[in-house]
């Protein structure tokens, strides 16, 4: 009796406005599921019952992986390639130049490495419509395949990953005592060993940081890969394959709701499993 | 000391070039992409918004200022832009009261406070894209013919830029919350303690303590909040598509100097009307004319930021 009381005297109001804001946020997640295992005429029918037949779910994903305008598994394919190549090539190459800028002290390295701060300001929205034109460029004058390859998108990555990242490495080596690199030097260290050897692992938190913040933007984006591949390319990734898919018929929600939920999935994985380290890297990435 | 030593001197220089040349093998491969890819055609976007580029192998012919004077009289532009504006000043206001609001419940000694946070972070991790096609879903059927909460949907009808921010600030809200929670767990325990041994309430508290110590991550989150919403994109290319049409209303029209009413578009933000006057309308260079004018904007935005954090810095 006495533990009942002290469960509803610690069960405040806050606890319970906590909860209900918690149900409105889940809401609209919670709804699409259940959605995503009905046929269209039950969702417009009554979008708010629950579905009759759950199994449903898994002949709309069958429906899904098979339509020639989403093809979910060559869309997960480009977006898991198009995602870790450009994390890795990011996270490696701007350690690497924010290394040798903290370490060389000469004004050509302080200028290059406020170059690469400059690009924070730079939106996508004013390079977007030149690279059109650059991409025509290097293809047919330069004759480098670039439109709709896995490589080009991953080399934009590099180049619009760079001022963020440069700037994060630049601020966290700064932090790095000398000494220990140049106890690896007398020890007898190469340059590239220094930095791959001794630098780097040190470097873990704040690329940590980088692969969290990267990564959600470039797994999630939409605007550079629907100029530099197009929602009708092979090499399209997932939020271009959903576009694409949402954009071929009159809307069959049962589809389109599947596809959303099927493209959600990985990252909400991956959150659950990992949710610690994205929410300090989210919130330390915007405060510094 | 190395003077009498000739050898050694010889591999100092040596050591000087190679020195050079390790600086700049580390630095290519990021100096590289980011010439390639975000500097040159931003070169390129400057130029262009000074001819009569049409995207396409036509040749292009400087015209000076010409599409710039023509953004002025652009009624559809000069909408898009005070839409934007709009937009950007709603979603700041909405983001952080929510942001903050949420922060400070659950900083409380909440049961399950942890699931809370995680609940309220979520939508942040789904792309704008994604989440335009949802709320699509729970606007046109959800809260129309499931809930009954709305006679039709207010994506076709005059809030249907509410709509918008509503769903943009259930998707960023908890992004900002997290920020907001750094801070506020930052501020020290005893000095609350304190204070409410003096006799302060919770509201001046909250005024006199807390708020002055978490002022950084105000800025920080104002600023965040604000440069998101200028660059927004996605949301409005699947929730909208930019729509709905509606008439011009008359200070717009003798704003930009015309007298008949045009259609508008209530939703279309500038990055989509860039994309939009691009690929649907063909006019590469007055797009682009557009990018550099929100470039700038947006740059004017960031540099005044970096100048109000770094004067307050020194005023602390």
């Amino acid at each position: 009796m006495a533990r009942i009381q002290t469960f509803f005297k610690r069960f405040n109001w806050l606890e319970i406005l906590a909860l209900v804001l918690m149900i409105v946020f889940l809401y609209p997640f919670i709804i699409v599921v259940l959605n995503a295992s009905k046929d269209n005429i039950a969702i417009t029918d009554n979008p708010i019952a629950l579905p009759t037949d759950w199994l449903l779910f898994f002949r709309n994903v069958a429906d899904i992986v098979g339509d020639p305008n989403l093809n979910y598994f060559r869309a997960l394919f480009n977006s898991i390639i198009i995602t870790t190549f450009s994390l890795g090539l990011i996270g490696v190459s701007s350690a690497m130049a924010a290394w040798v800028l903290v370490r060389t002290k000469t004004r050509l390295s302080m200028t290059l490495f406020l170059f690469f701060v400059s690009g924070l300001v730079i939106p996508f929205q004013i390079v977007m419509l030149p690279i059109v034109e650059l991409s025509r460029v290097i293809q047919t004058t330069v004759g480098i395949p670039w439109k709709d390859t896995h490589y080009a998108v991953i080399f934009a990555y590099m180049g619009f990953g760079a001022p963020l990242s440069v700037f994060l490495f630049h601020g966290f080596i700064k932090s790095i005592p000398l000494d220990i690199e140049e106890a690896a030097i007398i020890d007898g260290c190469s340059r590239p060993e220094v930095f791959f050897r001794v630098v780097f692992p040190i470097l873990k938190p704040i690329f940590v940081t980088l692969l969290v913040l990267n990564g959600l933007w470039i797994w999630n984006d939409f605007l550079l890969p629907l100029i530099m591949i197009g929602t009708g390319g092979d090499t399209k990734t997932i939020p271009l394959a959903v576009a694409n898919f949402a954009g071929a018929y009159v809307i069959q929600w049962n589809l389109l709701l599947t596809a959303l939920v099927l493209s959600a999935i990985p990252v909400i994985i991956l959150f659950l499993f990992a949710q610690k380290y994205i929410i300090k890297g989210m919130t330390s990435g915007a405060i510094k | 000391m190395t003077e009498t030593q000739p050898v050694k001197t010889r591999k100092k220089l040596g050591k000087k070039a190679s020195d050079r040349l390790w600086f700049w093998l580390f630095l290519l491969p990021a100096l590289l992409p980011f010439l390639l890819m975000v500097i040159t055609p931003f070169g390129m976007g400057i130029y262009y918004s000074f001819t009569n580029w049409t995207g396409g192998l036509n040749p292009t012919e400087w015209i000076g200022v010409e599409n710039y004077r023509g953004l002025l009289t652009d009624y559809r532009f000069v909408f898009s832009f005070l839409t934007t504006g709009i937009y950007a000043a709603l979603n700041v206001l909405f983001i952080n009261a929510v942001a903050f609001g949420l922060a400070l419940l659950v900083t409380r000694k909440l049961k399950l406070t942890n699931l809370y946070r995680a609940s309220f972070f979520i939508p942040n991790l789904i792309g704008g894209l994604i989440i335009g096609y949802l709320w699509r879903f729970i606007y046109t059927l959800v809260l129309t013919r499931g809930l009954n909460f709305f006679e039709s949907s207010p994506l076709i009808g005059d809030n249907a830029l509410i709509a918008l921010i509503v769903v943009v600030t259930w998707q960023y809200a908890g992004y900002i919350m997290m920020i907001y929670i750094a801070a506020l767990q930052n501020v020290p325990e005893d000095l609350i303690e304190a204070s409410r041994i003096d006799g302060a309430n919770a509201l001046q508290r909250l005024r006199n303590i807390t708020l002055p110590l978490i002022a950084q991550a105000f800025t920080v989150s104002l600023f965040l909040t604000l440069v998101t919403a200028f660059k927004q994109f996605d949301t409005v290319y699947s929730l909208t598509q930019g729509g709905p049409p509606q008439l011009s209303p008359q200070w717009l029209m003798n704003l930009v100097g015309m007298d008949n009413a045009r259609t508008v578009e209530s939703t279309e933000l500038v990055a989509n009307v860039i994309y939009n006057r691009a690929f649907s309308f063909n006019q590469f260079a007055e797009g682009q004319a557009m990018a550099v004018t929100f470039f700038v904007i947006l740059a004017i935005f960031s540099i005044g930021q970096v100048y109000f954090n770094k004067k307050r810095e020194v005023e602390l």
